[in-house]
This record gives structure tokens, sequence and C-alpha cells, in this order.
């Protein structure tokens, strides 16, 4: 299913209710396995599938289970107001990565969208605004070339037009297999988000599971307001590289939102039952 | 040993000119400036400022030793974020001062450790790409040995990057990526080359401008061989930057960066 490739299901006109509700209940299948029941990676405690609402959390301790773009948008935005944008790039393969293009196929197939980030423009308790949402399905939201070219465009539209911009952020780090050209986008994205903070804008980033390497030496960490989701891993190096260059046990929780919250990274960790009204009452008091 | 890897191992060499004889070699009247104003002062990145042909500049550089004792005090050339928050310090200084700005990279990459963490190194990063993007005095970077990855492009987000003959600079150290993407760490040749990591593979595709060649024994036995052709590089280069309006020069600042990536559009 290429639900993002059809502009139309998220037009700002809406699509028949119906059609909508079927579509939002095939997109909740990606991140959860198939059958009846799932076990909590946290709690491991077995649940009943009908149990997981649409804010995917877990119904036994409340775990934040990781959230596809679509299901993100059906908790955040208004309800028929996300209309997607710069959906028509497509990745290529700059350093003639062998199999690359089969391995992006097969990653289109299992989560069901192009690329490992959607752009587009919502709104949020009526505010207007950019967006941009993650996957940790697509090749762990790595950035490549079309991910930073992607939230670059969508900070750029943000600037042009004076909207905020709020990101979604869940990524392994740089896209190993498209070499140097990942690791440009770094610069890319940040230089845009220094432009649109130039223009006294704001930006918004919501880190959740798992926000590491170069997305958070880019543009995950420049946030005007740095939100997270409880229990989020947030770092820049990866636990085994860490515990490979110091050889020693890494603490309870290292890493974790509360421990960037401790030690002043994040402004606030916020419950995903509260993110939509959070987002509101922060859009709310930036107006002009 | 394929020509890519032999150049990784000269970029690596433990003999090979730091960026303190590099800054000895080009400049005159150095002062080092410390720390970073908010926690410590990291020896692994060296930084101050100093004068080029009568002109002042502010010179910031990465700095490895030439043994372990040297080596333990400068952590390898791997910054932690106090280093990064130093060069952008003196990098926000020389914007005040309107002082062109050199940073010479040479790191296998930012540390990781516990300490690098609990203090931000990610923070660290990002916030030197945004602000030296935006950094309104000329920015010349000089890749002198190893570029790893994020660690490297904290100190060139610049309006011209150059490259010595065997320096690299790629997304992550060959070794990293063939055990990461293959599980294999004995494939670390083939991952070097498909990796194009060399001054003449990077100048190809735009990510460097300038490729500074070095003697054949060996920049460490012959150092005035290239620090001349930096010299005529800067002297070159430095008034043509540092007349060009603000604008211009952040505009094209912000144009080099925004062209990288390969797509197409449907």
């Amino acid at each position: 299913m290429n639900l993002f490739g059809k502009k139309t299901y998220f037009s700002i006109e809406g699509t028949p209710e119906k059609k909508r509700n079927d579509k939002r209940k095939k997109k909740q299948e990606p991140s959860i396995p198939d059958g009846m029941w799932i076990k909590c990676n946290t709690c491991k405690n077995i649940i009943y599938k009908k149990e997981v609402s649409e804010y995917k959390l877990c119904p036994s301790c409340g775990a934040h289970f990781r959230m596809s773009p679509a299901e993100r948008i059906a908790v955040t935005c208004d309800e028929g107001t996300f209309t997607e944008l710069f959906a028509d790039l497509k990745t290529e393969n700059p350093m003639d990565y062998p199999e690359y293009e089969n391995i992006i196929s097969k990653a289109q197939e299992k989560s069901g969208i192009e690329e490992a980030v959607v752009t587009g423009c919502g709104e949020i308790g009526g505010y207007k605004t950019v967006l941009a949402i993650m996957d940790s399905h697509f090749m762990m939201g790595s950035m490549g070339s079309v991910v930073g070219e992607k939230v670059t465009r969508a900070v750029e539209y943000a600037t042009e037009n004076k909207l905020p911009v709020i990101i979604f952020t869940t990524s392994g780090g740089a896209r190993m297999q498209e070499g140097i050209i990942s690791l440009m986008q770094m610069a890319k994205t940040s230089a845009a988000i220094g432009r649109h903070n130039e223009a006294g804008l704001l930006y918004v980033t919501v880190l959740t599971d798992p926000t590491t390497g170069g997305v958070t030496a880019s543009f995950a960490m420049l946030g005007d307001i740095i939100l997270s989701e409880p229990k989020a891993l947030i770092g820049f190096a990866g636990q085994r590289v860490i515990q490979g260059t110091i050889h020693q046990k890494l603490p309870e929780g290292f890493q974790r939102a509360e421990f960037q919250l401790e030690h002043g990274f994040v402004d606030k960790i916020v419950n995903r039952l509260d993110m939509k009204e959070t987002l509101e009452t922060i859009l709310k008091l930036h107006q002009k | 040993m394929s020509e890519t890897m032999k150049k990784v191992a000269i970029a690596r060499k433990i003999e090979r000119t730091n960026s303190r004889e590099f800054i000895e070699a080009l400049f005159d009247d150095f002062i080092e400036f410390h720390g970073d104003r908010y926690f410590a002062d990291d020896r692994a990145i060296i930084g101050g400022i100093a004068s080029f042909e009568g002109r002042s500049v502010t010179v910031i550089g990465i700095q490895k030793g030439h043994d372990l004792e040297e080596n333990l005090q400068c952590n390898f050339g791997s910054p932690n974020p106090e280093g990064y928050r130093k060069a952008l310090r003196l990098m926000k200084q020389a914007e005040k001062f309107k002082r062109p700005v050199i940073t010479l990279v040479n790191t296998a990459g930012a540390f990781c450790g516990i300490g690098a963490e609990e203090r931000g190194q990610g923070e660290a990063i990002a916030r030197n790409l945004m602000e030296m993007a935006g950094l309104k005095t000329p920015i010349i970077s000089i890749f002198t040995g190893e570029g790893g990855s994020g660690g490297a492009l904290a100190l060139a987000v610049a309006d011209t990057i150059w490259m010595l003959e065997n320096g690299m600079y790629s997304v992550l150290s060959p070794e990293g990526f063939a055990s990461i993407l293959w599980r294999d760490s004995s494939r670390v040749e083939e991952a070097a080359t498909l990796m194009k990591m060399t001054a003449k593979d990077l100048i190809k595709n735009h990510v460097i401008d300038k490729i500074i060649y070095e003697a054949p024994e060996g920049i460490e036995n012959n150092l005035e061989f290239t620090t001349d052709k930096i010299k005529e590089a800067l002297r070159e280069t430095l008034p043509v930057l540092s007349e060009m309006p603000v604008e211009e020069l952040l505009d094209k600042r912000y144009q080099r960066f925004r062209q990288y990536g390969v797509f197409s559009e449907r």
C-alpha cells in the first residue's frame, strides 16, 4: 500500500469518513507483528492487540510503541488537515552501493512509505504548521539524500511562508549506504534551520525512540523547544560503540529521555496522550 | 593493499604532521586560547589568534599527538563537546572582530564516551553546523589527515574546503562501515574503496574544492613542500573571501551545502 504516494488521502477537503477509518486500521499493522497477541518489550507482558489504542501505548505499562507517520498524523493533526508535501523525491544510489535499489524497495514494502520521512503541512488545534515525521520502520529512519532534502525543503517552505516547524525525529543516524553525501545532509538541514531561526520562526522537535547519530547531531538538537516521549533512546553515539570505546558497563537509563532531561538537553518529556495538547499550547503561545 | 587503504594508513600515521605543527609553520604570532567557558578546556582542539602575512586570523585545529603521552593529553584527536564549544566560541569571536577563520581538521571522529553523551556531543556538533552556516566571516577548512564523520564536519561548514593529498573524509571509518553494514570486519579494503573517501574521489563530487599535494618522501619529512602550497592558496583566497559582501558570502556558503543530495523527482 502506498499511502503517501497519493496526496488525496490527506487533502484538506478530507476523504469520506469510512474510507479514512479503513486506511487507519490497516496502517496500524506495520509496527506490531501479525497475530492477535503481542509482547511488550518493556514490561514483557502479553497484550491482546485490540487493546492497543490509536496512541500505540502498552495497555499494561504505558510504554510508547514506535509509530508510523500516518499513525502519528492521526493523533497529532486536526482531522483532515494534513497535506503531504515533497512526496515526489526518489532515492538514487550515489555510491553505487551493491543492491541498494533492492534494499530500498524492500524497506518500502515493509513500511508502506517511500522514504524514512513524511513532510507536509497541517493544523494542530487550528494552528497551521509545517511537519516532518520520521519513520524508524524504514531503514531505521536513516538520513540519506531524500530524507535530508525533504526536511530541508519543508524547513525552507516554512521560512518562506512564515510558519513554524515541528519535527518528530526517529533515526539511527546517517544513511551509510549513501556515503559522504549522507553526512552532508547534516550540514544542509542545519543550515536551513539556521535561516528559519534567523527569521524569528518557531522550531519544535519531538524526539521519539530512537533518535541517534547524525540526526541527533543536526536538526534534532536544534529545536527552540525540544520535547521527548518518555524513555526514548536519545544520543549521539550508539551504545555498542561507546562500550567498545571505553570497555565499561553503561549506567542504568543511559541515553534515555529522562537522562537527557536530567543533563539539560530536553525541555520536557511529554506523554503521547498529552502531546497534541502540548504542541497546541506551544503554537498558541507563539502566535504574533 | 588497495590505493585507498594506503592513503588511509598514511593519513593515520603517528608521525604525520599535526595541527600545532601546521599552525607553527603557516602563521606568525599565534596565541593559544583555552576553554569553552562552560565546562573545561578540551585539548583535542587547539585554537587562538595569529597572523597570516600581516592579516589577523582565527585558527582552530584538531590536535593529535606523536606518542602515547601526547595522545593521552589530546585524547587521540577525538574531541569532546567542550572542544566543539570552544571552537564555536573562537569562531564567534572571529565574527565579532571580522577575522577569517581557518580550521585544520584531523580526527577519527568525535569522542564516544559516557561524559561526551552526558555533556551533549550531539547538541555540540549540531550547534556548530547551524552557527557555522550563518557565521558572518569567511571560513576555510583544511583536511590534513583523517576526516571522521560528524566530528570533522563540525569544523568544516566552510566557504572553501581543501584537502591534503593523503587526507580523507567519510561518514564513518572503513572498519566501522564493514562491521556495521556487512558484519564482517575483514572487508575493510572493499569498504574503503566503495566509500570514495580519498581527496581524488571527494573533489569529483564537490565535497572538497582543492587538493594540496605532499612531498613524495612524506609530509613529515618535508613539511615546507606542503605549507608553501597552503600559503599560496591562502594568499589567493583570503582577500577574495574577506572582500566579499557578507550577504553574498553567506548565500554562497548556504548554496554550497544546499546542493548536496543525489535523488530524482517523479
